[in-house]
């Protein structure tokens, strides 16, 4: 177990990387705490594998160190590292039993075989695949393999982190659910350092203590999901998390007054703010809006009912506004005006949060 | 499922029919027919019965090419395949030096069987070749024309130079098609490079290692031309292989019965080593 620390890294898989798009990975500075539960939430081709890869090993950084602990593994290989990983396909040893699959990382780091028959056998009922040891592991069906890799990872009692790299991808969608809340059950009661990137962010926000949100080669937030529901620190989070995510509606801003479509809004980060030429945009989560008659003017494009709640489409100028409403609530039909909540508006300057 | 009776069908059946029988069944069976008789010629039989393949069997002509047979398949797979492997380990696996080298190996598959024989046989003759020459330079006695294991040795690294190309393009195919997640997941296991050649690279390449061997098995086995053009199965009988004591007996003497009688047996052997390697593949594979 121990600490990870990333200083000033950074990453880029072409040789010549003098614009700033060329990096993979931009500057990033990131501790990861011991124990705790960490989702890598990103759109496909943001950085979250590369990310992984430099923790691991299997990629060294263009720059920066990776600190274990305080101690310098920059330029440790992966195999001394004391980390596990789980891919995206499983991977299993064909031509072994189950057994020997799990026992092969310590039969490599020389273990006697009492003690490997041991372990083997102790996680092998914890990840329900005692009754299958002696079986190839070729034949076994993808959730079967997906558990032998993590059990492989887990075998190990040096272990420092465990990483998984979009491991329900091939699963079907109902055992992803069982997968997971095994994965959730095991760092309760194993406290490993847990890093699980995915694109999804359901996996994300049901695994994880912490969630980090990287977008093209940034992180640009880290929280807790509820800090990522209700003050994103960027547009992107805003609107990659939620379902619908975050309104995004463009607005000037001077001294503290925020202005969208000719009429003030009130913010809860901006008080005293310059616009310096930045692209402006308010941000509201659609569960933050309300109809309001002392709020500004809006046209009704379409109400879906969902059952639990109704989503209502709204229109200002060429502006969408969506908006959640609990159940039962009634929309008035002439003339609706609604109001912004301006503890939940933000004011994001080049997509970032002002403060 | 019913199926449809429609006898018509087996007209379009037809044509294969015809076109395999000329060009397999009916010179087979040519050769069948001249296996159970004896002829003088102007198409003048007399039945002879299993008479020839009993003298086959039991001639220690045959018995020596035989063994020679399976010496040189036994030492030309046990060279080939190994070194195939671990000429494929070596090559890159992305870069531009990939084309390079697939270019380079193909290179000798490209050459006809006779060019091969020449070629050898001018680069490994002891008082002009380029080989022979260096050789007897280093103070070794070398005459591949004389001597039965320079002979022999010549034969054999001829091969190698000529087929190990073939087991080193099926090798590098099977590297390629591993997904690089499992070296990754190796290298996390901490597994050494012998653990990732025995758990990773050989069960992938299992197949076409399948493919390769048997390949190697059925062409070496029916080797003609390249002895025949080097050593022309000399010195003496030494390098006298199956098919080259079957053409002397054929076409050198004109002894039809016993020929025939012996490409029989000679292709039994094939098909009977060949099913066995197969089944035994197969039988692993299922398991």
């Amino acid at each position: 177990m121990a600490e990870i620390k990333l200083r000033q890294v950074r990453h880029s898989y072409l040789r010549d990387h003098r614009k700033e798009e060329d990096w993979a990975l931009k500057e990033l500075n990131a501790v990861w705490q011991d124990g705790t539960a960490y989702a890598l939430l990103g759109p496909s081709g943001c950085g979250k594998t590369t990310l992984l890869n430099i923790i691991s090993g299997l990629i060294t950084p263009t720059e920066g160190r990776v600190l274990f602990d305080d101690r310098d593994v920059t330029d440790t290989p992966t195999g001394e590292r004391h980390i596990a990983q789980v891919f995206q396909f499983p991977v299993v040893y064909d031509t072994m039993t189950v057994y020997d699959n799990l026992a092969f990382p310590l039969r490599n780091r020389g273990m006697d075989s009492a003690r490997v028959s041991a372990r083997v056998g102790e996680i092998s009922r914890m990840l329900d695949l005692d009754s299958m040891l002696s079986q190839k592991a070729y034949g076994l069906t993808a959730d079967g393999k997906q558990k032998i890799s993590l059990g492989r990872g887990l075998v190990r009692e040096d272990v420092n982190i465990i990483m998984f790299d979009e491991p329900l991808t091939v699963i079907d969608p109902h055992l992803k659910w069982q997968l997971r809340s095994k994965l959730k059950e095991l760092h309760q009661r194993v406290g490993v350092t847990m890093i699980y990137v995915t694109h999804d962010q359901t996996e994300a926000l049901t695994f994880a203590d912490q969630v980090v949100v990287i977008y093209e080669g940034t992180v640009v937030q880290v929280g807790t999901p509820v800090e990522l529901f209700e003050k994103p620190q960027h547009t992107f989070v805003g609107h990659f998390i939620g379902s619908p995510g975050m309104n995004l509606l463009p607005c000037s801003a001077a001294d503290g007054a925020t202005v969208f479509s000719g009429i003030p809004v009130q913010t809860t980060n901006a008080h005293k703010f310059k616009t310096n030429g930045r692209r402006m945009e308010l941000g509201i989560r659609p569960e933050f809006i309300r109809f309001d008659n002392s709020g500004f003017e809006v046209e009704i494009v379409k109400v879906d009912d969902l059952g639990r709640y109704q989503l209502v489409e709204t229109r200002r100028a060429e502006n969408t506004i969506k908006m959640i409403l609990a159940e039962g609530t009634s929309i008035p039909a002439e003339r609706p005006r609604i109001a912004f909540d301006p503890k939940h508006t933000w004011l994001y300057a080049d997509g970032w949060a002002v403060s | 499922m019913n199926k449809t009776a429609n006898s018509k069908a087996w007209l379009f059946v037809i044509p294969m029919v015809v076109l395999v029988a000329f060009n397999a069944l009916i010179p087979l069976m040519t050769v069948v027919n001249y296996s159970v008789q004896e002829t003088f010629g102007d198409n003048v039989f007399f039945w002879e019965g299993m008479k020839w393949f009993e003298q086959v069997l039991r001639s220690d002509r045959f018995h020596e090419s035989f063994l020679r047979q399976f010496a040189f398949t036994g030492m030309i797979l046990l060279i080939e395949i190994p070194l195939g492997i671990l000429v494929a380990l070596s090559m890159p696996r992305k870069g531009p030096w990939v084309s390079v080298c697939l270019v380079l190996m193909a290179l000798p598959l490209l050459i006809p069987w006779n060019v091969v024989g020449a070629m050898w046989n001018i680069f490994a003759l002891p008082d002009t070749g380029l080989l022979g020459r260096m050789i007897n330079g280093l103070g070794i006695h070398y005459n591949f024309t004389q001597g039965p294991v320079a002979a022999w040795a010549t034969t054999v690294v001829m091969d190698v130079w000529h087929w190990t190309s073939l087991v080193v393009l099926l090798a590098y195919a099977g590297l390629c098609s591993i997904p690089e997640a499992y070296y990754q997941a190796a290298k996390i296991d901490g597994a050494s490079a012998w653990a990732v050649f025995r758990h990773i690279q050989l069960p992938k390449m299992k197949r076409v290692l399948t493919i390769a061997i048997l390949l190697r098995f059925m062409d070496s086995f029916m080797i003609y031309t390249e002895p025949f053009v080097l050593t022309g199965g000399g010195p003496g009988n030494t390098t006298t292989f199956l098919s080259i004591d079957l053409v002397k007996i054929a076409l050198g003497q004109f002894d039809l019965g016993p020929a025939a009688a012996m490409s029989l047996i000679y292709f039994l052997i094939v098909l009977l080593v060949c099913w066995i390697f197969y089944t035994l593949m197969m039988r692993g594979e299922a398991k």
